[in-house]
Formats: structure tokens, sequence, C-alpha cells
């Protein structure tokens, strides 16, 4: 250190032309000890293994759960959950952006009408949604669209129609006010600039200002499908054979409910992460032109976490 | 470029506009010639942008009329009675008016190139292949031949406005509005903006410039307008306007952005 400082000009004297100048020593200071980290993680630990250990002495049958993870019924029942899923949301998307443009549109009748669906929608439980649509049939007898179509309502409204109904119709209100969010959130400048080229008001909403509302409506949209994905479970109520239904039945039958509920328990963490991971690919792609670089992949993020634990656990931490 | 037969490019007649029970302007009459520099200088708030908006339309007026190369914008007369144009009518008149905004506006989940190709495949149709040549072509006219695939976000605010400039020329307009293009640029950057505009006016393009440079006005204006309170206080040749103002509120006015 001292030597460095001895070579290095300091005030008075002329100032050294850069390639005389000598680098300052590089800084090997001790770092803070995070004794706090310690303690917790090890109390944080110790909770984990207690709970493994309960799980593993209680009266489960590992073997069981290993067993109907890929039975052809329970796999039937999440497939069953992930169409319910996909088609629901489907219908929340694509009625939930009508309703988000028609509730900024100028014409008061389809900003009302928007409205009002969204109140109605809801400010109701989606439990009683779906035994609404069930019970249809109770009310109309036939679904009678004149001569293009005529059928009776109990042959129409099958438990997956009901659901299908309750969950989309449902869905759209909220995605509603996450596309209008989204549209919101566009600067006016951009809407001007595109008309004052000449762009039409329905280009300028298809080719500059849903894309970049995409930007804000699509995190909350992840979301919201991985709460379709745990909320189509309900569906079991009105007796569509979904994921929850069918592990239900097959655990009384089989005298093993803790083990299916287990093996639910596990496809729907399946399902759920590989949304997580799809929703995460596509933030990125809307991100484009946002920042100045984007985001890192996860891949990229776990070799940085496992290069900046290695950094802090360096000099006396544990062994990288 | 002047010729007898030409009519003005913009022929303003007592134009009013108010937004709500406020009067922002208050009679403007002016016209501008074809292939001149238009100056339009004032204090902020006497309405020199809102005046800009009206001339493709972004802003209804209330009354008197405005016509663009000898069309009334956002109107049709028949007898003495007005029919608003159509949407798609409106949109047709506004892609031969080039804009570009203080603060750029460029679309920002799109590229330098793909700003500048939007509009021309958008709105005129013209092919992929055409409507990028001709953009990069535009990009290397304002100097950013090497930015092509940039984003907006990773151009400094000076090369923004650049690709802005090209992305309005990119319709080939007979008119171009400037709504005080320099002046969200750091003062370093505000020359490169100032030279594509002034190679703009060289090639002979009708332009609307809404400035506080006044050098820029004295050099390349060939009128100038000077605002205040939504009527137009004084005009003529920018070298006579700024050397020698008539009006008191003109005075006071160069006093502060000389
Ligand atoms: N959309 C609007 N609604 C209400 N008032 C406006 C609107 N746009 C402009 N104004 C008002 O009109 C006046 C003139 O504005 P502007 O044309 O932007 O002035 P300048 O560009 O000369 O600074 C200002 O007082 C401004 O507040
Ligand atoms: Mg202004």
């Amino acid at each position: 250190m001292t030597e460095a400082n001895d070579k290095t000009p300091v005030g008075g004297g002329s100032v050294a032309a850069p390639d005389e100048r000598v680098k300052p020593e590089a800084i090997k200071a001790i770092p803070v000890r995070h004794y706090g980290r310690w303690v917790s993680s090890v109390v944080v630990l110790f909770l984990l293994a207690a709970i493994v250990l309960a799980f593993s002495r209680g009266q489960i049958e590992w073997s069981v759960v290993g067993e109907y993870i890929n039975d052809g019924t329970v796999i039937r029942g999440a497939w069953a959950t992930l169409q319910l899923t996909l088609y629901a949301m489907l219908i929340g998307v694509v009625l939930g952006m009508v309703l988000a443009v028609m509730r900024l549109s100028q014409n008061p009748v389809l900003r009302n009408v928007a409205w009002g669906y969204i109140w109605f929608f809801r400010g109701t439980p989606v439990l009683v949604q779906l035994f609404l649509w069930f019970n249809l049939s109770l009310v109309f007898t036939y679904v009678d669209l004149g001569p293009i179509y005529k059928n009776e309502m109990t042959d129409v409204m099958t438990p997956f129609m009901a659901a299908l109904l309750g969950l989309g119709l449902n869905e759209a209100a909220y995605m509603a006010e996450i596309g209008r969010a989204g549209i919101q959130s566009v600067d006016r400048g951009q809407t001007e600039a595109a008309h004052a080229l000449g762009m039409s008001p329905a280009k300028t909403t298809r080719r500059i200002v849903l894309p970049q509302a995409m930007r804000v409506i699509i995190p909350p949209t992840g979301n919201e499908f991985i709460n379709m994905l745990k909320t189509s479970s309900l569906a079991y109520v009105i007796g569509f054979s979904e994921l929850f239904l069918v592990s239900r039945e097959v655990g009384s039958v089989n005298l093993a409910v803790m083990e299916l509920l287990i093996v639910v328990t596990i496809w729907y963490l399946i399902l759920t992460t590989i949304f997580s991971i799809g929703q995460y690919y596509l933030e990125r792609h809307f991100a484009r032109g946002s920042d100045r670089a984007l985001p890192p992949t996860p891949l990229q993020k776990i070799r940085a976490n496992v290069l900046s634990f290695r950094r802090q656990a360096g000099p006396g931490g544990v062994g990288a | 470029m002047t010729s007898l037969s030409k009519q003005p490019m913009v022929k303003a007649e007592a134009v009013h506009k108010s937004f709500g029970l406020i009067e922002v302007l208050k009679g403007i009459d002016l016209e501008v010639q074809q292939g001149e520099v238009f100056c339009l200088v004032g204090p902020s708030g006497s309405g020199k942008s809102t005046f800009l908006r009206c001339i493709n339309h972004l802003e209804k007026i209330n009354a008197g009329r405005l016509y663009v190369d000898g069309q009334l914008v956002g109107y049709r007369q028949k007898g003495d009675k007005l029919y608003e144009l159509k949407e798609r009518e409106v949109a047709d008149q506004r892609k031969d008016i080039g804009m570009v905004f203080q603060r750029f506006n460029l679309f920002p989940h799109m590229t330098a190139l793909q700003n500048v190709m939007e509009a021309p495949m958008q709105v005129k149709g013209e092919s992929k292949a055409n409507a990028r040549e001709r953009a990069a072509k535009l990009l290397e006219r304002v100097g950013l031949g090497d930015r092509k695939g940039n984003y907006p976000a990773q151009l400094s605010g000076g090369q923004q406005q650049r690709v802005a400039i090209a992305r309005a020329l990119a319709m080939d307009p007979k008119l171009m509005l400037f709504d005080e293009p320099t002046s969200a640029l750091d003062p370093e950057l505000v020359g490169e903006v100032l030279d594509v505009m002034r190679d703009l006016a060289e090639s002979g393009m009708t332009m609307v410039v809404v400035t506080h440079e006044m050098g820029f006005a004295r050099e390349v204006g060939d009128s100038l307008v000077f605002m205040d309170g939504g009527v137009v206080v004084e005009s003529g040749h920018p070298r006579d306007v700024l050397s020698n103002p008539q009006h008191d509120r003109t005075k006071a006015f160069l006093a502060n952005v000389l």
C-alpha cells in the first residue's frame, strides 16, 4: 500500500502521464460475516427436515403414490383439467380483450354493457356461476336458435360445457380489467404518431397499442392461467371428471385417500410449473425494446446465482 | 420554388379552437407556400402545438377553414354545408402530412428499421422488401445507416428524433410538421437534428416548424410567424422579424429567447 502511494503523485507536483501512473493495489478487506444468515438457514433447514421426517413416518404408502402418479385415470383427469383450463382461458382472454376495448370505446352503449358485464361476473362467486350454468335446463328446456340449431338443454349443458362457460365467462371479467390497464398504460403519443402516419384506428390498436399493452397484460395473465388451473378443480361439484374429481374417486375406491391427494398435489405442481416457465419466455418476448438488454433466461440466472454464491461464500465460507 | 399557378400548401382562414370554455386559437390567418420553411414561434401556451395539430386534424377546429394543398382538412363542403370526413378519409389526408413530435414518439417495440417500414407497409400496402430497402436508404440519409437494428431505447435522443424524421419521410409527404423537434434534446444533440432538417429544407420540402431555435429560423426559414395568446401578432421574413420586431410582445419574447 505505502509503496503504491509513494509512486502516485499527490497534489503539488506535475500530473503524471496516464501510462506512468501506477494502479493502486486491489482492496483485500475481510468481508462482513453474516452470522444471522447462517443461523436462520440452519433453523429453516431443521424445520424442513422435521416436516419431511414426519411425512415419511406418517401412515402414507409412498409406493401407492408412485403407483398412481401415472395411473391412466389420473392422467386422463390431468388432461381434462388442462383442456378445461386452456379453453376457459381462451374464452376469458378473447372475450376479455373485446370487453376491454368496449370499456374504452367512445360508444356509451358498448362502454356501459362492458361495465355491467364486469360488474355481474366479478360480483358473484364462480361456484354459484357454475351451478347456474349447470342447472340452466331447469328454466330453459331447449336451446333454440331458430332454424340453425335446436337441442335439449340437458344434452347441451354437459358438465364440461357448464364448467367451460362458468369459468370462461367469469375469467373474461378479470381479463377485461387486465386488458384495460394494459391499454391505458400505452402513451397517448403512440396513438397520435400512428394516426399522424395515416394509420386507421383499428390498425393503430392492433399494430401499435396492443403489442405495447402486452407487456403489461402478460404477467397478470400468467397468474390468471395458473389460478385457472387450480380453480378448475371447482368443476368437480358439477361432476366434471377433472384431476381432482377422478383422484377423489380413485382414492376412495382404493382406500388411499391421502396418497391420491398427494398424487393430485404433485400433478397440479407439475402443471403450474410448466405454465410458469412458458409465462417467463412469453414475458421475455414482449419485453423487447423496453430495456437496453433482455432479462436473463433461467439458465443464465442459475449460472449467475451460483457464481455470486461462490463469490459471497468465497473467503472463509463453505468450500465452493 | 415560386410559381404563380401554385396554391398555398397550407391556408388558414380565421381558425378558432377551444378546449371546453378556453379558447386557444382565436382566429388564425396564414398561408404556407409550397417549398417554404415556415417557422412558428411564440411563448409557451400560445397555441403553436394546437395549430400544428389542427393541420393534420389531430385536433378539430371549431370555426374557420383550414386547407392543405387546396383540400379542406377533416371536412367536405357541399354547397354551404360541411360534412365530417370518415375516419378512413381523415387517415387518407394524414398520410401525405408528416409529423415530428417533441418527444419523438417512436414505436418502442420496433427497431429503427421497423419504425420506418411500418407505415408504408400498413398504410400504403408496400411490399416488405420494398419498404425495407427504402427504410434503409432513409436511415442512411439521416446518418443512421448503422443503427437499423437498434430499438429506440438503445438510441440517444438525437438519434431517435432522426429516426422519427425518417419514419415521417417514408410516407413521401408533401408537407412536414415539426413540433419543437429539438426541445427535448440535450444541447449537444440539437445540432445533428437541425442538420437533417436543413438538408430536408434544401431538398425543397415544405416545412412548418415550431421552434425556439432562432438561429435555425433565421438561417433556414423563409417565413416566420410570431404567435401569442392564440393570435398571430407579427409575421414576415425571419431576418426582418427577428432583427427588427415591430410589436412590443415580439420584442419582449425575443429578448427572452435570444
Ligand atoms: N387537450 C387539451 N385540453 C385542454 N387544454 C389544452 C389541450 N391542449 C392544449 N391545451 C391548452 O391550450 C393552450 C395552448 O397549448 P399549446 O398549443 O400546447 O401551446 P404551445 O405549443 O404554444 O406551448 C395551453 O393553455 C394548453 O394548456
Ligand atoms: Mg407546444
